[in-house]
């Protein structure tokens, strides 16, 4: 018989609708409907994981979010593999494929169970201890080896296939949490009119009324109400209801974080996205998160078939499975007789109710009672027999006494609720121990929502429904700009309910102080009651100590079932209250989030765009090797058949010097700086004097921060007395735009200026070289080419090819050279004609790679390669750039800084190895002798080195100290096969009276 | 994510369109080149970096464009007031009495920084 443990009649699954699955192999049915743990269970599968550090056969604890044993890898297919999902959580689908993890080469044997053995060794903050020392073996020998032993899934190895969606939404009330408090302050919100949105993490709404068979509203049983509640709230066009979705994050200003699980519960997700990230604000927040069971502390308590009461209930009475044939229960609350009443009349065996409390009384107790149920007050459970499955309870009178064993096959535990207080302690509220009920309640709120139910510590349902509906009402009407009378007067009618008093914190007896027993505090962690009060003994007084120290509560589980009872046991230990202790801080996540869902679309092009210039498909036409540089695609050379990159850039850079080459300069940042005080606004920013630039000239104008170092620098051209055209370097872009920005708004406002980023309207070409006038002349309309018309540094408008230009006369190659600015979407068209025009010269196109190198053949610096925002312009040779008449710019201060006016300053030189053969590395250091003892003191590092083809030899630029006064002499710089001698020369290499510039 | 009210917009807008630009109502001289040592330590090197009321500007770069000034707590992360750049600093004084996390949640949050010098009443 398939599914012994299904119950007939029980549940409210459909038996009909049969579901495959397999777990580790093995072919199994369930129902639709289940999850994979309640068709586990139905099964008789109890066995499903080995624990974090000691391997120990680990079952179901939960039947919920807050499940920390039950952790599966679900496989679609190759990629779609993904560790870590709580079967609990996973809703069953036809041909579900899961795995057991953290065991070898069996669940059922698992080698790494030896740890079990060596667990005097694993202590509480065995990390931080054993494995101190050689520190090296940490990284060869001891992580690995903890890695491979100790761990949760395996992360998949390929990119995840599936595709997430995400939304933003906004809504005047926010309900967290479909219980009954949740439904109520729903109803209650939306009938006012508002916009509201309701969520939960389960695939139905509900909450507890899914199982409190106690319960009756208005007339009808707890789920039946809760369905024609959705019902209601379904058919309102101002209402969004939300399952499946997860608030795991709740941030400033009422901004919350769902994610919605679409598609992992389909057997065909189709092309639905696997999750939806929704991004919500809200005017208001309720929530109504409820309380979280906790488990009993003692020995062996993670025995498979231990599982909270509330657990064994929500298998029986949503998935009509019995975890077990003959049950025991072990607690100090009521809610767990409940569960044991509803198996009783399934039909199930109930060994005994164990309760810690001398003297349990109430409707529950007595009912469980009436039934024959056998009820054990003022005993313990002391420990469990069986190993991969509970077989018996060791009972034992509190105060000590004969031991009983009575043999069962499931054991129910509960030692009360724990208020999920999750998201309004994220929410930066303030939670206060309420010492009456010894439960850690919402204080002090820091934002706007309120909490309500059982998250809020409202025992009773009818409080509860009341107390929510009045926050609903009173949150949405506040919206409205009205106030709420707020009694809850027309919330729903409670006409049964349960009532599930009671509980207690920390280790149960049998687990006390001076036992080494192994009972679990954190299961996912193995944290044991002995390692919290270890840690105590260790030295560890808060708790958040305590909490870093055993690892209680950081696994992925958060500590949802472990907090309370380790923050109990340390007060305990340490002779004090709980408040003084302190609780530990609540972070999102409140339940893992995948990566999918954060990253969400910001894959690919769209997390980082790729620009592309004018020219870039002529350039991939042209055969161009591509570098990024920043987001852009830069042509890097032109290499022609049998070329590799170094006889491209030779031949690039011979002919460029012999003939002309195009270049694409389009990714140069541009601004127009306009306005009747542009020319004083340059002033200020640039350090170069302007206002004496006549109209149609250019200055190479150089931009330091305040501190007195450069910052960015450019040709600028000025085309009439209120208008510059800026250029910046290439990464410079944006930030010199933010840097002139800042100034323009906030320190001279009273300048009338207008700044524009035109990066991308205008294409630019770069043609350069002896025959650049030969080449553009046939093109050009409107200007005078000529060098006594349009000299070097200069700029002219008119139009090439029939299109509209802004044409520099500028070099940065030291060749006679023009940059061609046109607008871009004709740049492509107009680089093809100039270079059908070039080719009857013997023109080449060339890439950033030659320019590097024809730029430092000329000592021409690029900011940020040459200079690293320690270079002053007289660092950099560029002491002429500074207006020496003005009173002010940014950067005038700084300049005059001590220490930027002491010798001994790195400056920048050429050098020029002793073989010139040898080109040396970038970054390499330089020193003064190369004898002397290591450390070696390092005196300078090259910023720039090629080999130069024109100049039939390697050339490098270098910021040496002391460097403008070391001309000729002899350094080296050290290098891992010896030493290399270099001659410290001016930088300039080719050219160095500068006349090719000029025609 | 914050909702930042731009003064210039005059909206609440969310973080993602502002860059944070560094604390506020530090003085530029307006006779720059001649400043002591000392004072253009203070001017380009100390920030006070409080715990509690810090003033800073903000850029919102992905709307106006425009370079304003804010008062923010930085242990709630909380914006007091917004203002436009070269406007005196606000009162602290006026913050004190609503400063409190429990002040914050009963204000709604449209009115977060709607309110004149700080102080709504
Ligand atoms: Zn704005």
């Amino acid at each position: 018989m398939t599914q012994p443990f299904r119950i007939p009649g029980a549940g409210r699954l459909t038996p009909a609708k049969i579901a495959r699955f397999t777990f580790d192999g093995k072919a199994y049915t369930g129902l639709e409907g289940d999850t994979l743990a309640s068709a586990l269970l139905a099964n008789g599968v109890h066995l499903v994981g080995r624990s974090f550090k000691y391997h120990r056969p680990r079952g179901f604890l939960s039947a919920g979010a807050e499940e920390p044993n039950a952790l599966v890898e679900i496989s679609r297919d190759a990629t779609r593999r993904t560790p870590n999902v709580r079967a609990t959580v996973q809703e069953l689908y036809d041909g579900l494929a899961a795995q057991s993890q953290n065991r070898w080469p069996s669940l059922g044997f698992d080698v790494g169970a030896v740890n079990n053995l060596l667990s005097p060794f694993l202590s509480a903050g065995f990390y931080y201890k054993t494995f101190m020392w050689p520190k090296a073996a940490w990284k060869r020998l001891y992580e690995p080896n903890i890695r491979a032993a100790a761990g949760l899934g395996v992360a998949p190895e390929e990119a995840d296939p599936d595709h997430y969606a995400a939304r933003f939404a906004h809504c005047d009330v926010l309900v967290v949490g479909g219980g009954a408090a949740g439904l109520a302050a729903a109803l209650a919100a939306a009938e006012t009119g508002v916009r509201v949105i309701l969520c939960d993490e389960q695939p139905e709404f509900g909450g507890a009324l899914r199982y409190e068979s106690g319960a009756r509203i208005e007339g009808l049983d707890g789920y039946s109400w809760a369905r024609q509640a959705v019902e209601k709230l379904a058919a309102m066009d101002n209402v969004r209801l939300l399952t499946r979705t997860t608030a795991f994050g709740y941030y400033a200003q009422n901004f919350v974080g769902l994610t919605e699980r679409v598609t992992d519960h389909l057997a065909s997700p189709g092309k639905a996205p696997r999750e939806r990230l929704w991004q919500v604000r809200a005017a208001r927040v309720v929530l109504a998160t409820g309380a979280i069971e906790r488990h009993m502390v003692f020995a062996d308590n993670d025995r498979p078939g231990v599982m909270l009461a509330s657990a064994a209930r929500a298998f029986l009475n949503e998935y009509g499975v019995a975890v077990g044939r003959t049950i025991g229960v072990y607690t100090a609350n009521d809610s767990a007789y409940a569960a044991a009443i509803d198996l009783k009349k399934a039909g199930v065996d109930i060994a005994a109710i164990v309760d810690l409390r001398d003297d349990p009384s109430g409707p529950l107790v007595e009912q469980a009672r009436s039934l024959g149920i056998e009820v054990n007050p003022g005993r313990a459970v002391v420990g469990v027999g069986g190993r991969q499955r509970v077989s018996s309870m060791i009972v034992q009178p509190t105060g000590g006494g004969g031991k009983r064993t009575i043999p069962i096959d499931a054991l129910l535990v509960s030692a009360g609720w724990t208020p999920s207080v999750h998201l309004f302690s994220q929410s930066r509220g303030k939670v206060a121990f309420d010492a009456g009920s010894q439960r850690f309640l919402p204080g002090l709120y820091a934002q706007d929502c309120r909490s309500v139910g059982a998250c809020n510590g409202t025992d009773g349902l009818a409080e509860t429904l009341n107390e929510a509906f009045a926050a609903g009402e009173a949150a949405a009407k506040a919206t409205l700009g009205e106030t709420s009378a707020g009694g809850g007067g027309n919330a729903p009618k409670v006409d049964a309910s349960e009532d599930w008093a009671g509980g207690m914190l920390g280790s149960a007896p049998g687990a006390g102080a001076d036992t080494t027993v192994k009972a679990f505090v954190d299961f996912q962690n193995d944290v044991t009651a002995k390692d919290i009060r270890q840690a105590v003994r260790e030295g560890m007084r808060s708790i958040e100590h305590v909490k870093r120290f055993t690892t209680n509560g950081m696994a992925t589980d958060q500590g949802k079932t472990s907090n309370m009872h380790g923050l109990a046991i340390a007060a305990e230990t340490l002779g004090k209250e709980i408040p003084e202790v302190g609780l530990t801080t609540f972070r999102a996540p409140y339940t893992p989030v995948t990566f999918g869902a954060i990253v969400n679309h910001a894959r690919h092009e769209l997390f980082d765009p790729t620009r592309r210039t004018a020219t870039h498909g002529w350039a991939e036409a042209h055969g161009a090797v591509f570098e990024d540089v920043g987001q852009w695609k830069r042509a890097w050379y032109f290499p022609r058949p049998g070329e590799d990159m170094h006889a491209a850039v030779n031949r690039e850079c011979v002919t460029v010097r012999r003939s002309a080459g195009l270049f694409d300069a389009s990714t140069l940042g541009k601004i127009e700086v306009v306005g009747p005080d542009a020319a004083a606004f340059m002033e200020l920013i640039y350090t170069n004097p302007w206002q004496k630039l006549e109209p149609g000239r250019c200055r190479y104008g150089i931009m330091l921060r305040e501190d007195g170092f450069i910052y960015d620098d450019g040709v600028v051209g000025r085309l009439s007395d209120d208008r510059f055209h800026v250029t910046t370097t290439t990464g410079g872009a944006a930030r010199v735009m933010n840097h002139m920005e800042d100034y323009l708004q906030t320190e001279f406002p009273h300048l009338n200026v207008w700044l524009t980023s035109i990066s991308e309207q205008w294409a630019v070409i770069a043609v350069q070289g002896p025959k650049s006038r030969d080449i553009l002349a046939p093109l050009v309309e409107g200007i005078d080419l000529s060098d006594a018309a349009m000299p070097h540094m200069s700029v002219r408008e008119g139009s090439i090819c029939g299109v509209p230009t802004r044409l520099f006369r500028m070099s940065f190659t030291g060749e006679r050279g023009f940059e061609v600015n046109v607008p871009a979407d004709y740049g492509q068209a107009v680089w093809e004609a100039i270079w059908a025009e070039g080719e009857k010269h013997g023109a080449c196109a060339y890439g950033t790679e030659a320019m590097h190198v024809l730029r430092a053949e000329k000592g021409y610096i690029i900011v940020g390669q040459d200079t690293d925002g320690t270079v002053t312009p007289n660092d950099a040779g560029l002491d002429w750039a500074v207006g020496k008449k003005k009173t002010d710019f940014v950067g005038i201060r700084g300049l005059k800084r001590p220490d930027l006016l002491a010798p001994g300053r790195k400056q920048l030189v050429g050098l020029k190895t002793v073989d010139p053969k040898v080109v040396l590395e970038e970054g390499a250091q330089i020193v003064q002798d190369p004898n002397q003892p290591i450390p070696m003191k390092m005196i300078g590092h090259v910023t720039s080195s090629y080999w130069s083809e024109n100049c039939g030899r390697s050339i490098a630029m270098a910021v040496v100290a002391g460097g403008h006064g070391r001309l000729g002499e002899t350094l080296h710089v050290p290098m891992p096969d010896g030493s290399i001698a270099v001659e410290i020369v001016s930088a300039v290499f080719f050219d160095e009276t500068g006349e090719r510039l000029h025609g | 994510m914050l909702l930042i009210r731009c003064p210039y917009c005059e909206e609440e807008r969310p973080e993602l369109e502002f860059r944070h630009a560094g604390e506020a109502h530090v003085v530029r001289s307006s006779d720059m080149a001649e400043i002591s040592d000392e004072a253009f330590e203070q001017f380009f090197f100390i920030r006070s970096n409080p715990k509690g009321i810090v003033f800073e500007r903000w850029r919102h770069l992905h709307g106006c464009a425009r370079f304003f000034n804010a008062a923010r707590d930085t242990v709630s992360d909380r914006f007091l007031a917004t203002y436009k750049a070269g406007e005196p600093k606000p009162d602290v004084s006026k913050f004190a009495a609503d400063a409190g996390p429990a002040a914050y949640a009963n204000v709604p949050p449209a009115e977060l920084n709607d309110r004149e010098g700080g102080a709504k009443q």
